[in-house]
């Protein structure tokens, strides 16, 4: 209870200053220093919400559907390639190269190319999200497994582990917080990567939405999608957040033993 | 009770070992190593850093192989079989995703040791090594005497009877360190394990050991062998007794030579 009035007291300032500004902007648009259609007021934009409200659910599903399914497979390839990559070391002279040169290849350049390999479907978006967040797991993941601690392997080796208890033991845990820091980086990119995918073509989805409010001038709407994106990043961001936190309690241990 | 000396009692035997590193340059670290330590010893191996003494650790563990000569462990070469000896390393080297109960039990783990079984032994000596009320709590919280207490706890779990140790007070200042060797002493009177220490503090080679073996400079090779037959349990007094002072500027005149 006690914390909880500490981080009300701390982000109190905050919100107040927040509170401020979104009056401010309403009184600002009201008094008419700024057509209504280029900026809307919050009030405008809280009306948007309203009168979509049947509709928003709906493109909501479909972004975050290519979202989180981008990610996931992005996790699959992205941990199986690096486990190949820290394993193998012949693979990792030839796949590392091609990797890291590859994130140079603007991704959002490719949407184009995929809406007109894969059509305007799930899959062109997905494939963009996936080449998104590939590259942040690879390489971390790739990293913790190759950073291992050497006296942590000596330790096991030393006791007669065999290779798979080396790997249960050591390589597995060690990689954990890796693994985490280059999903966070991936998911973070996930939605505004599968809502960009959308403005290449789709019949549903919040970059679909983006482009028909654009279109109709309707900058409210536009406000809105950009609000709903952004909640909806910032909670994929908390739920990864979360899942780091329950996959490595030790951390979390750290982090309250630093607060006291 | 006492017996005549068997092939049995010899718990290390090395015979005439050299190391030679190769990975990126060639490093002569050992150059004709040859000692024996009986079951239920406790030797030290004292010398200049770049000695090579943890690569004598690592090769009686069996994580190197000998360049030249061979290691015996029990009767067995070293190099063919892991996990003949419990080592614990010159860092704590605690697995921090793993709560102290559970790196206490790893090495036990590993050799297939049931679960209830470990954790029914570990629990048995928490009041011992200083652990005790701190079973769940993750090794990061713990502070760094407890944590090199917690490595050697894990170390005298692994069911073997022989103990590797390298520098295990290292890190630690000077008054835990003392508190940390008078109990050393007393854990090994009390389950009389073979220990091999590695160490840089002669203070702590004298007050512990039976047989002390001084190491040159690279390449490492035993320039002495000193027995110390000082009378145990050796309290932190006996550091002023003449017997002691004597081994210290014996041990001090060898090292001076070599440093």
């Amino acid at each position: 209870m006690n914390n909880l009035r500490q981080k009300n007291k701390e982000y109190f300032p905050c919100m107040l200053f927040l509170a401020f500004s979104i009056f401010f902007w309403e009184w600002y648009v009201k008094s008419g220093y700024v057509s209504d259609y280029l900026v809307p007021a919050p009030s405008a934009v809280g009306q948007s919400f309203l009168n979509h409200f049947s509709i928003l659910p709906e493109h909501i599903l479909t972004t975050m559907s290519e979202a989180l399914v981008g990610l996931f497979f992005a996790v699959i390839i992205g941990v199986l390639i690096a486990a190949l990559i820290a394993g193998i070391p012949f693979i990792r002279r030839v796949l590392y190269p091609i990797v890291v040169v590859s994130q140079n290849i603007p991704i959002l350049a490719l949407a184009p190319l995929l809406a007109v390999w894969f059509g305007f479907g799930l899959t062109p978006k997905v494939i963009i999200v996936v080449l998104i967040g590939f590259f942040p797991i690879v390489v971390n993941t790739a990293d913790g497994l190759m950073n291992v601690d050497k006296d942590m392997i000596s330790l096991v080796r030393g006791l007669g582990a065999n290779r798979w208890q080396t790997f249960r033991l050591v390589l597995f845990p060690s990689a954990i917080p890796a693994f985490f820091s280059g999903l966070r980086i991936a998911s973070t990119y996930a939605v505004i990567g599968a809502v960009i995918a959308e403005w290449m073509g789709a019949s549903s989805g919040l970059g679909l939405f983006l482009v028909r409010s654009q279109r109709s001038f309707q900058t409210d709407q536009i406000f809105m999608a950009i609000i709903v994106i952004a909640v909806l990043s910032i909670s994929l961001f908390i739920s990864i957040q979360i899942l780091s936190n329950i996959a490595m309690p030790w951390r979390k241990a750290l982090i309250d033993m630093g607060d006291k | 009770m006492i017996e005549s000396i068997t092939m049995e009692d010899v718990a290390v035997d090395v015979e005439g070992v050299d190391y030679t590193y190769t990975q990126s340059q060639k490093i002569d670290a050992l150059r004709d190593i040859s000692f024996k330590v009986n079951t239920g010893d406790f030797v030290s191996f004292i010398g200049p850093s770049g000695s090579g003494k943890s690569t004598l650790l690592h090769l009686i563990s069996g994580l190197l192989n000998p360049s030249k000569g061979v290691i015996y462990v029990n009767g067995e070469k070293s190099f063919s079989s892991l996990g003949r000896v419990a080592f614990m390393p010159q860092r704590d080297t605690l697995f921090p995703w793993r709560t102290v109960e559970k790196n206490a039990v790893l090495g036990a783990e590993i050799l297939g040791v049931p679960r209830k079984v470990a954790f029914q032994k570990a629990s048995e000596l928490y009041e011992l090594f200083g652990l005790a009320g701190f079973e769940k709590v993750w090794p990061n919280q713990l502070s760094g005497g407890m944590r090199q207490r917690l490595a050697l706890l894990r170390t005298f779990l692994i069911p073997k009877d022989t103990i590797l140790l390298d520098e295990p007070f290292g890190s630690l200042d000077a008054l835990t360190r003392y508190e940390m060797q008078q109990w050393l002493q007393q854990i090994w009177d009390h389950d009389r394990r073979t220990i091999i220490l590695v160490t840089h503090d002669v203070d702590e080679a004298i007050l512990l050991s039976d047989t002390i073996y001084i190491l040159s400079e690279r390449p490492g090779s035993i320039i002495k062998r000193v027995d110390v037959s000082i009378e145990r349990p050796r309290k932190k007094k006996v550091i002023h007794s003449t017997e002691f002072t004597q081994i210290k500027s014996e041990i001090f005149q060898i090292l001076g030579s070599e440093i």
